[in-house]
């Protein structure tokens, strides 16, 4: 058996929707709040007059937002039960923080939207959704919360799914749960709430604990892109030459027929090392798939550098210069303009890049594509067309996150100004 | 897997791995901070990791404030020897001594503020333009904030308000001469992960990590041992108690726990069921303020 990893979630949603309250309540009713960070937020709770412990002051980690009572960055918090161990993304939900809501979302594998049982789905509602959309999350939670505010209404908690639901038509959403919740209360976070009989789901928590994502790895399309050639020099490895990565997609077997991008030429895996295989002396692990880190050794002598991808001989990425990208713009002093060179990271491939036509930005409450645009600026979303310097190895996100991702950074600035998700079909 | 005593790569480590190739391939002099505490052992022991068979491509670097638990530093020559990694020594009595910084005398005193300076005239006398560091995000809640890699200006500073997006695993590298990027692999790391493989994979630690009888007295309600550099207040008496250490910094800032876990085994079981994080314990340091480390970090402390 594979160590399982822990689950990976992002709250997202609307600024005051309770995201970090949601998040204090699900650590304090799973116990998983040690006592000295309790009692921290319990006095600074009473030094600011408050009459109840504020849960948020848990994730607001930073001076200003503790000042503001505002999440500006992403916070990560760790905890686990008995059944699974969870790494949280506390995003910030204010549209001007965007960029760090898809910091925190682009790596999880469930979001949870929260929305506010009052308001129903606003506009952070709707462009949280999209990024979450975009980006692939696999499993999405809308969290309806602030139930204690409405009187606990099944009607207003069905209004605001048929709401949702009927905006999300527009969106790629594969697995979409509904949870009526009060994270102030603790309502059907880690226990069942006594005052909506009328639902019948599970908790929160419960839901969290379940959610099936060993599935969500593509283990069909081997892409193995390598990351650095380990080279020893020593009297003892004299002729060790291992190319060192991790597959973003696959399972890789000694003796696999391989070629390498983007020389194109073929050989076969001579073995697959891990330090513990190296010391035991063993020929090689039995296999590698997604997310380990391996280095691999071919039978043959090619020239493999980092940046060059592996795969199989019937089953290769797209080797081209021309990509088509949904583009999230994250540069607040500077807008995208076309025709300007930036530095793209690529799996491990880094070239040169422009966008040479943008086909259109996408209007967040409308989903409308406005195709009169020239530039796009903080926070916005548009489909570009875009050329590098050299050929990048890529597929479409929605089959491989890790092969369809890409990075723009400011050469003048060094930020990191845009996030890329390739379109190779015209969808 | 058959063998349960190579147990397979779990994702953490094989995150941490892949971040320390990623640094080695994109960063002319990376350094890794390594004082002998158990997070910086785990973290040469992933270096390790990453590199086989081949040796790892950095030298470590000790932020030496002089007061230190001689346990460690035997442990730290002993280890370095062991893995053939080239020592820095950046020494906080050097700067001292050079008018860099004043020290700081009395009874409270501690010279872990004047590390910073240390540090950075360290990262910028050997021109180290990538710097590892152990802190977990689970540690203290300004680092649960903190990017894998984090960009510091040319005085060092760390600006939480401004981070650079960070997405996939695709991680911005970018930098003028001057700065740096402070590189966390151990980010997603919880206290008990640490134990967890220290354990699996029976690393060698410092004997101050396991239950041992030392003379302690109490000060702020932590036990602090009774050392050459802390200076006793009226009315401090030292006890003899079974302690061990949950982090160790210098003498001067660490404070040890009330403990009977005399294996890793037995480690790994407290801290599973501990309801004190490991710096609320025992880190004199952070208690300075609400923001303590935030006000530190963003000077450009470890």
């Amino acid at each position: 058996m594979r160590r399982r990893e822990p689950l990976r979630f992002a709250t997202v949603g609307s600024v005051d929707d309770g995201k970090s309250t949601l998040i204090g309540r699900l650590l304090h009713d799973s116990k998983s709040i040690f006592e000295d960070q309790l009692e921290h937020v319990e006095a600074v709770s009473k030094k600011r007059g408050n009459d109840y412990v504020d849960l948020a002051l848990l994730t607001d980690g930073l001076r200003a937002e503790r000042e503001q009572g505002i999440t500006i960055d992403v916070a990560y918090r760790y905890f686990s039960t008995p059944r699974r161990s969870f790494i949280i993304a506390d995003c910030p939900g204010h549209i001007q923080y965007t960029r760090n809501m898809v910091t925190g979302a682009s790596t999880v594998d469930l979001a949870t939207v929260l929305i506010d049982a009052r308001h129903g789905v606003v506009e952070q509602t709707r462009r949280h959704s999209l990024l979450v959309s975009l980006l692939g999350v696999p499993h999405l939670v809308i969290a309806v919360n602030k139930m204690d505010l409405v009187d606990y209404s099944q009607d207003r908690f069905d209004e605001i799914r048929e709401q949702f639901t009927d905006f999300a038509k527009k969106l790629e959403l594969r697995d979409v749960t509904f949870i009526p919740i009060s994270a102030f209360r603790g309502d059907n976070v880690v226990d069942r709430s006594a005052n909506m009989n009328w639902y019948e789901g599970t908790t929160y928590l419960n839901h969290l604990e379940s959610v099936y994502v060993a599935s969500d790895d593509n283990l069909i399309d081997v892409r193995f892109p390598v990351q650095y050639v380990i080279r020893p020099h020593t009297a003892e490895h004299r002729d060790y030459r291992g190319y060192a990565g991790v597959p973003a997609a696959g399972t890789l077997k000694p003796g696999d027929e391989v070629i390498v991008l983007p020389s194109g030429l073929s050989s076969t895996i001579a073995g697959i090392d891990t330090y513990d295989s190296l010391v035991a002396g063993l020929e090689s692990v039995p296999d590698a798939g997604p997310g380990e880190a391996v280095t691999i050794r071919l039978a043959d002598d090619l020239d493999v550098s980092r940046g060059d991808m592996i795969c199989r001989p019937h089953n290769r990425p797209e080797v081209t210069q021309d990509l088509e990208a949904m583009l999230c713009w994250m540069d607040s002093d500077a807008p995208l303009l076309p025709r300007t060179i930036y530095t793209m990271k690529h799996t491990t491939r880094t070239v040169r890049a422009m966008v040479t036509e943008l086909r259109y930005r996408l209007d967040i409450n409308t989903m409308r594509r406005d195709a009169s645009v020239t530039s796009l600026s903080l926070n916005e979303i548009g489909r570009v067309v875009m050329r590098a310097t050299e050929p990048v190895f890529v597929d479409d996100y929605r089959l491989n996150r890790h092969t369809g991702s890409f990075i723009l950074i400011d050469e003048s600035t060094n930020q990191t100004v845009a996030g890329g998700m390739v379109r190779l079909t015209n969808a | 897997m058959s063998s349960t005593s190579t147990p397979q790569l779990s994702p953490l480590e094989s995150e941490a791995i892949t971040i320390f190739r990623e640094v080695a391939s994109e960063f002319e002099r990376p350094v890794l901070l390594f004082s002998g505490g158990k997070d910086s052992i785990v973290m040469l022991h992933l270096a390790r990791r990453a590199f086989a068979p081949a040796r790892i491509p950095f030298p470590v670097m000790h932020v030496d404030t002089g007061h230190n638990f001689p346990e460690l530093m035997e442990f730290r020559d002993r280890t370095v020897a062991e893995f053939g990694v080239e020592l820095v020594v950046a020494s906080v009595q050097a700067s001292i001594d050079a008018g860099r910084v004043r020290d700081v005398t009395g009874p409270r005193s501690s010279r872990n503020q004047l590390q910073t300076v240390t540090l950075l005239d360290a990262i910028d006398e050997h021109r180290f333009d990538a710097v590892f560091g152990g802190g977990r995000r689970d540690e203290e809640r300004s680092r649960a904030k903190e990017r894998i890699y984090s960009h510091r200006d040319e005085f060092g500073q760390w600006d939480p308000k401004n981070q650079r997006p960070e997405l996939w695993n695709l991680y911005n590298a970018r930098h003028r001469r001057g700065e740096h990027i402070r590189v966390f692999p151990l980010s997603n790391w919880t206290e008990l992960d640490v134990w967890q493989f220290l354990r699996d994979r029976e690393v060698p630690l410092p004997s101050l990590y396991f239950a041992h009888k030392r003379l302690v007295f109490s000060r702020d309600s932590m036990l602090m041992a009774v050392d050459p550099n802390v200076e006793m207040l009226e009315g401090e008496e030292p006890f003899e108690a079974t302690v061990r250490f949950r982090t160790i910094g210098d003498t001067t800032c660490t404070a040890a726990v009330e403990s009977a876990a005399f294996t890793i085994d037995d480690i790994v079981a407290e801290t599973s069921v501990a309801r004190i994080t490991e710096r609320g314990a025992t880190r004199a340091d952070d208690r300075v303020s609400e923001a303590g480390m935030e006000d530190r970090k963003r000077q450009g402390y470890f």
